[in-house]
């Protein structure tokens, strides 16, 4: 690693910092209704939707009739999309003929997109026709990552709301589109046009090679695609290599772009947070917390990149790694994206070092709160705030507070309840896999990485990240339900306790600040927090670990191989 | 019934605009000032398409400067890569028969330290460079198979540090080379 390196790490980190009050600022004044530069452009397109739906965007919801609209509409969302990939070959703009989809893959890719998981069973390119890329994944990307952050804002609106309603589901989803995902992805996706990303609706072509081969190749409308995958944290590739494709991300310009555009919306609603919240510290607080967790995971992983023991001795081992990236672009890569719930990758963890692996396990096992997914990184977060004030509260024998709302049993058991689900799911179902045939016939890998392969599937899924030790066949009807039912889970397991939290939170009355409140925005409380969540990461998922891939890190320095 | 009438109009609505309105703009926009990128930056030769600068080809031939192992032999339906962990024998011995098939193929001893980007296969299976110094250690092969004279092999000198595309903006990424365009180029040599 050289001063190039560094300054590449560092520049990344001081933009999202740079960026944060500046999104995050915008975003609160669309969120909370105020006049803002987009109005002009958009406001009729708002209007219109509103008036063809029949929305009343005024009118609010409480918890119960948000929360089954929003689930209405995912279930809407994932009939289509089913349907789409059963149908694609009799539908237009499948050029090069892909049959249909098999059901079990069709399942498990709908739900994958539909709770912003973007897991990939599909291989993109030769089994997803254009029409099904952009009617059905790239609107899923939009409408997955508007669910996110709505499930967001319904929550935070309980915690300082005054009254039972938490906002028009409708109208929130709606702003989140037109104002902020859109006019973002049409920007971005001009950007990765201009440096190479191929937009184009012609047929694959067949070029013949310098030495008199024949070579295919694939084309489609992927600049659209590819900066919304980024944007809302979704990750599902247009390409089987997702964003190590050329065609996905070219440069180290577009990389270093795209990695910025992953971690950007979930850093900014920390500061929309603040905003909301009437104190930014309180955002500022969870940023924090959140960078830390980031660059400690970040450290770990870089040194352990540059310091691998592989079959060609010591040295850098670019096994799974594009080189105009580099060690350092794709590291980091690996890192912003598995703390972000966004899950695409530019370069193969199942061929990094095993600590690179922890690192990115880890990140999604925490419950992807470390910036998170769009919208659920901060209302996953909030669930760690909730159980840290009441463990708080118990230490110091007063009733647990958070922004002047009493935090009771009913809070901690739902709050519990979204934390503990997706472990469960994790460690459940990674332990059928690992003594069952089915599950073990996926396996590319012997030994102890093996086991890393189930088990960073399950996270993958129950964390809604999507990224992958990519060389497990998942494409089984075993890996395609278990997964699938598992990003259930991960999704709607969460989503639902935060909804109910939101609801029963909303209607308490608020107790002034006094004295003796526990303060939940000084360096104390940071560092509780991270203690917090780092505690109960480590004590459901450090025995599994230890197994895979902390064993094959000892073996590794030993020059063991399987 | 109510809710979920009005959520299959907001679904048709967003599809509409998020998924076809959306793409065709991005393609109109690119159509209008970025046809070579929308198209994939294929390049033509002799009025025909010989492959992309984006996409790696593979080279078997010694007259030409060999790309970095794939896992898919530069087949691009579908694109991917090993996914080999770092303690798998498949890998070790792979790694192994690269070094010896590169070290004895361009004339060194067979310990030399071989550029890592050589003995590992990439995540894409398509990546179309090599670093410079993997295309200098080719150098000799190239031009002892061609009959090179001394000067022909100073402008091959010269064309690999043309084609090669140091570190945008100073910190990003790796210095490369793209063999595709530097063997295009080769043949040029008169």
């Amino acid at each position: 690693m050289n001063a190039l390196d560094i300054s590449q790490v560092l520049m990344y980190l001081l933009l999202l910092i740079l960026l944060t009050p500046v999104l995050g600022g915008y975003m609160h004044k669309v969120f909370s209704g105020e006049r803002h530069f987009m109005l002009p452009v958009f406001g009729w397109l708002e209007k219109l939707t509103f008036r063809v739906t029949g929305t009343k965007p005024e009118q609010g919801m409480g918890w119960k009739s948000y929360t089954w609209s929003l689930l209405l509409f995912n279930l809407g969302g994932f009939v289509v999309l089913f349907l789409l990939q059963l149908t694609q070959n009799l539908l237009p703009l499948n050029p090069a003929r892909l049959p249909a989809v098999s059901w079990h893959l069709a399942l498990n890719t709908a739900v994958s997109f539909i709770t912003n998981t973007n897991w990939q069973s599909y291989a993109g390119e030769t089994t997803l026709s254009y029409l099904v890329q952009m009617t059905g994944l790239t609107v899923q990307n939009f409408l997955s990552a508007a669910t996110g952050i709505a499930v967001m804002l319904a929550l935070v609106r309980g915690i300082v709301g005054r009254s039972s309603l938490l906002g028009n589901f409708w109208a929130d989803i709606t702003r989140i589109i037109l104002y902020v995902l859109l006019p973002l992805s049409v920007i971005f996706a001009v950007v990765l046009n201009a440096e190479g990303v191929i937009q184009n609706f012609s047929g694959p072509v067949t070029v013949s090679t310098l030495e008199g081969g024949k070579q295919v190749i694939t084309m489609g409308p992927v600049a659209s695609q590819e900066a919304i995958k980024q944007l809302g944290t979704n990750g599902g590739g247009y390409f089987n290599a997702n964003s190590a494709h050329p065609f996905e991300n070219p440069t180290p310009l577009t990389n270093f772009l795209e990695m910025l555009a992953i971690l950007l919306i979930p850093a900014a609603l920390t500061y929309t947070y603040g905003r909301m919240t009437g104190s930014l510290k309180q955002g500022y607080t969870l940023f924090t917390c959140m960078m830390v967790l980031f660059v400690a995971g970040l450290l770990v992983s870089l040194y352990a990149e540059y310091h691998m023991v592989s079959p060609a001795g010591k040295g850098l081992v670019m096994e799974g790694k594009e080189l105009r990236f580099g060690t350092t672009g794709t590291v980091l890569w690996t890192v912003a994206t598995t703390v972000a719930s966004n899950g695409s990758v530019n370069g193969m963890i199942d061929s990094m070092s095993p600590l690179t692996g922890i690192t990115a396990m880890f990140n999604i096992m925490l419950g992807e709160v470390i910036f998170g997914g769009v919208g659920s990184g901060m209302y996953g977060m909030l669930l760690f705030v909730f159980l840290t004030v009441f463990i708080a509260g118990l230490m110091v024998g007063r009733t647990p507070e958070y922004l002047g709302k009493k935090i009771e049993a009913f809070e901690v058991r739902m709050a519990l309840a979204g934390i503990l689900i997706p472990g469960f799911m994790i460690l459940l179902f990674a332990a059928i896999a690992s003594v069952s045939k089915p599950g073990l016939a996926g396996l590319n890998n012997a030994g102890p990485h093996g086991l890393s392969e189930i088990l960073y599937a399950f996270s993958s899924a129950a964390g809604n990240n999507g990224s992958a030790f990519a060389g497990l066949n998942a494409n089984t009807v075993f890996y395609n339900l278990a997964l699938g039912f598992t990003m259930l889970f991960g999704r709607f397991g969460v989503i639902i306790p935060v909804m109910a939290i939101a609801g029963s939170m909303a209607v308490k009355k608020v107790t002034p600040l006094s004295v003796g409140t526990f303060r939940t925005d000084n360096l104390l409380f940071i560092i509780l927090l991270t203690g917090v969540i780092l505690i109960v990461g480590g004590l459901t998922f450090f025995p599994a670990l230890s197994l895979g891939p902390l064993a094959e890190h000892i073996l590794m320095h030993s020059a063991v191989t399987f | 019934m109510k809710t979920l009438w009005i959520s299959l109009k907001f679904l048709f609505f967003f599809t509409l605009l998020t998924g076809i309105l959306y793409p065709l703009l991005i393609t109109g926009i690119g159509l209008a000032f970025f046809p070579k990128q929308s198209g994939g930056s294929l390049l033509s030769k002799n009025g025909k398409y010989a492959g992309s600068v984006l996409i790696g080809q593979e080279f078997h031939d010694q007259r030409y400067f060999f790309s970095r192992p794939s896992a898919v032999s530069y087949n691009p339906l579908p694109s991917g890569a090993s996914n080999y962990s770092v303690t798998s024998r498949d890998l070790a011995k792979l790694v192994h028969e690269r070094q010896l098939e590169f070290t004895v193929g361009n004339g060194l001893d067979s310990l030399y330290s071989v550029p890592p980007d050589m003995l590992f296969a990439s995540g894409s299976g398509l990546d179309p460079q090599i670093s410079p110094s993997s295309a200098m250690l080719q150098l000799e092969r190239v031009a002892r198979v061609r009959q090179f004279s001394k000067e022909q092999r100073q402008k091959m000198i010269v064309l690999i540090g043309s084609l090669t595309e140091s570190r945008q903006f100073i910190c990003l990424g790796e210095p490369r080379i793209n063999v595709l365009l530097l063997n295009l180029e080769t043949d040029k040599i008169p």
